[in-house]
């Protein structure tokens, strides 16, 4: 499996820095400075200050942080969950099929984001109810691929060798189909990071994610609306950052499925284009 | 007949059970809503006024009265009362759902019309420079959040420009003009997002349909190239295309809720947002009940259309 580098390379320089922030030369995230509110960039302060003269590039990388953290956080609890509940459903039968995958069916009945906004009415915002929220959400996905995975590989004959050898059945189920359904269910661990991103940036933007004063970007963009009109550079910055984190993410998706789905690829550089040649009626080959 | 029966009664099992989830989660997570709700300021709630909110929102009957009251209601169509003004939920509702029905169905419409024109220049050509541009248009397009999208738009169009007025709605009768005016920014905002994803779909199922042995034929046989594509590829292309959207429009039931708060349009998920930020417990629940009936019967037209045209999905 081979995947391209580009977006490997780019989401991993995303992750490093958010990862360095604390050891980083900066102003604190949280502290004011109202005599120098909405100051221009100056070399104290690379990118500005903000409406309460806090420094602008310090609240972006902190926010990163946040955010990419909530987005780890939940992803990784919807993928192990949600694996282990299409693995036991694949698996074990129709009981547990109705169980696990069955009931996935209730979580989907709402659109995600409304879903989200259901459960912060009840448990009230901050990232403590945010990560559980977005696990939620995301955790069917899972549990679909898992389970479609499982029924493919199931019937394979490497899983009759090993059950012939006499392997357990908690053995078959980690050792033999886990590995073997592993990149269909990273791709739609990458596509979940990407979308917990967008939704946590969403929520917090609605003032029902991330509580001020720590910093989100979806704060940032929401607080910077009131001033956009003054210091239009105090949207752009926030703005600028979530959209290429997100750019970085898809395209680090797309080069994941490719890689898991060779058939895509191929698609990707027909031989024949359809106005010029009609496709077929030359011999199939590898594309000069 | 039969796959259809089991399918309409699984719709309705689900819809029953988004309906007990939402009625227990609201009365089983910890805190009284009826403190919550008058503990406003901080200091600790009247007693009577307390007893009397419960007795209003009926929280004083033992539960499972409650959920066949619920149930009772709901099967004549009344979702209970606002606790911010008395007013029926279901009429503030059906007041608003048309407005947010109207918003994504002019979006999808939209997506449509830029999405399948170029998809399928992109796939006329794949790799060229037009495909090239037009696929980076798209992934770029995705990577801006609607919420993003909707600010820069209103700063660069509201705010700088002064060409619209920042948000808001008017009813179409008076003034149509305005009515219009007032959706366009709203609309073309989602509509950005669905291009994209209409366009990837456009373009991956118009290469997909080219290569398969009829559109061969139809080559052989001397058709021109233009017939081929809109009676021949086309055609074949469209349903996948349509599926992709109509998903996504059903998502976007609860999605435009980013898109109505920045544009203060007064739709159903406005209300929603408001209904959380004021604690309103009925009016959360009807709203979150309305829009999963929605989605689920979407859902299940999707699949019933699709059952019908294709026997082999029935047998799943």
């Amino acid at each position: 499996m081979r995947v391209r580098l580009g977006p490997v390379l780019a989401v991993g320089a995303i992750a490093l820095l958010t990862l360095i922030v604390p050891v980083l030369p900066l102003a604190p995230p949280v502290t004011m400075d109202i005599a120098h509110r909405m100051a221009p960039p100056s070399p104290a302060h690379w990118l500005g200050q903000d409406e309460y003269g806090r420094d602008v590039l310090s609240r972006l990388l902190w926010g990163a942080r946040v955010s990419l953290a909530v987005a780890a956080a939940s992803a990784s609890i919807a993928c192990v969950l949600g694996t282990a509940l299409g693995i036991a459903g694949g698996y074990l039968g129709r009981v547990a099929e109705f169980f696990a995958v069955r009931s996935m069916d209730v979580v989907l009945c709402f659109p995600p984001l409304l879903l989200a906004l259901l459960v912060v009415t009840l448990l009230g915002p901050g990232a403590a109810t945010l990560i559980p929220v977005l696990a939620l959400v995301y955790v069917p996905g899972f549990v679909r691929v898992a389970y479609a995975g499982v029924l493919t590989v199931l019937s394979a004959e490497y899983v009759e060798a090993t059950r012939a050898l006499g392997a357990g059945h908690l053995r078959i189920m980690l050792r033999t189909i886990l590995p073997n359904i592993g990149g269909p269910i990273l791709v739609q661990f990458s596509l979940t990071a990407a979308s917990a991103v967008v939704l946590e940036s969403g929520l917090s933007f609605l003032g029902l994610g991330v509580v001020p004063p720590a910093p989100s970007w979806g704060l940032m963009i929401a607080a910077a609306r009131s001033t956009m009109t003054q210091a239009p550079l105090l949207l752009l910055w926030p703005c600028l950052a979530l959209s290429l984190t997100i750019l970085a993410m898809n395209a680090l998706c797309d080069a994941l499925r490719d890689a898991a789905d060779p058939r895509m690829r191929v698609r990707r550089v027909p031989a024949a284009t359809m106005l010029g040649n009609a496709p077929g009626l030359r011999p199939e080959g590898p594309p000069a | 007949m039969r796959w259809i029966l089991r399918r309409i009664g699984v719709s309705v099992l689900l819809i029953w059970v988004v309906a007990s989830i939402v009625f227990l989660a609201i009365r089983l997570v910890p805190g009284d809503p009826a403190e919550l709700l008058l503990a406003q300021g901080g200091a600790a709630p009247d007693p009577d006024a307390v007893a009397q909110l419960h007795q209003q929102l009926g929280l004083d009957e033992p539960i499972w009265a409650q959920y066949l009251g619920n149930f009772r209601d709901l099967l004549h169509g009344d979702l209970g009362q606002s606790l911010q003004d008395q007013s029926p939920v279901a009429d503030e509702i059906m007041r608003r759902l048309p407005r947010t029905l109207e918003l994504i169905g002019a979006a999808g419409l939209l997506a449509l019309l830029l999405g399948v024109p170029t998809g399928m220049a992109a796939a006329l050509r794949p790799g060229r420079a037009l495909d090239r541009a037009l696929s980076w248009l798209a992934a770029t397009a995705l990577a801006f959040p609607v919420f993003v999208v909707g600010t820069i738009l209103v700063l660069v169009f509201a705010q700088w420009l002064r060409v619209v007025s920042a948000g808001g709605y008017a009813p179409l009768l008076p003034n149509p003009g305005r009515h219009f005016a007032l959706l366009a920014m709203p609309a073309a905002t989602i509509a950005l997002g669905l291009f994209a994803t209409v366009f990837r779909m456009t373009r991956a199922s118009v290469l997909d349909v080219a290569g398969r042995d009829y559109v061969r034929t139809a080559h052989a046989k001397g058709l021109g190239a233009a017939r081929i594509l809109l009676r021949h590829v086309l055609r074949n292309a469209l349903m996948p295309i349509v599926t992709v959207l109509a998903l996504n429009l059903g998502t976007l039931l609860g999605g435009t809720v980013l898109v109505e708060y920045v544009f203060n349009y007064p739709g159903l998920s406005g209300l929603l947002v408001d209904a959380v930020n004021a604690r309103d417990y009925p009016e959360v629940e009807g709203v979150v009940l309305v829009i999963s009936v929605l989605f689920v019967t979407l859902n299940l037209v999707m699949d019933l259309i699709y059952g019908l045209l294709d026997p082999r999905v029935r047998r799943t």
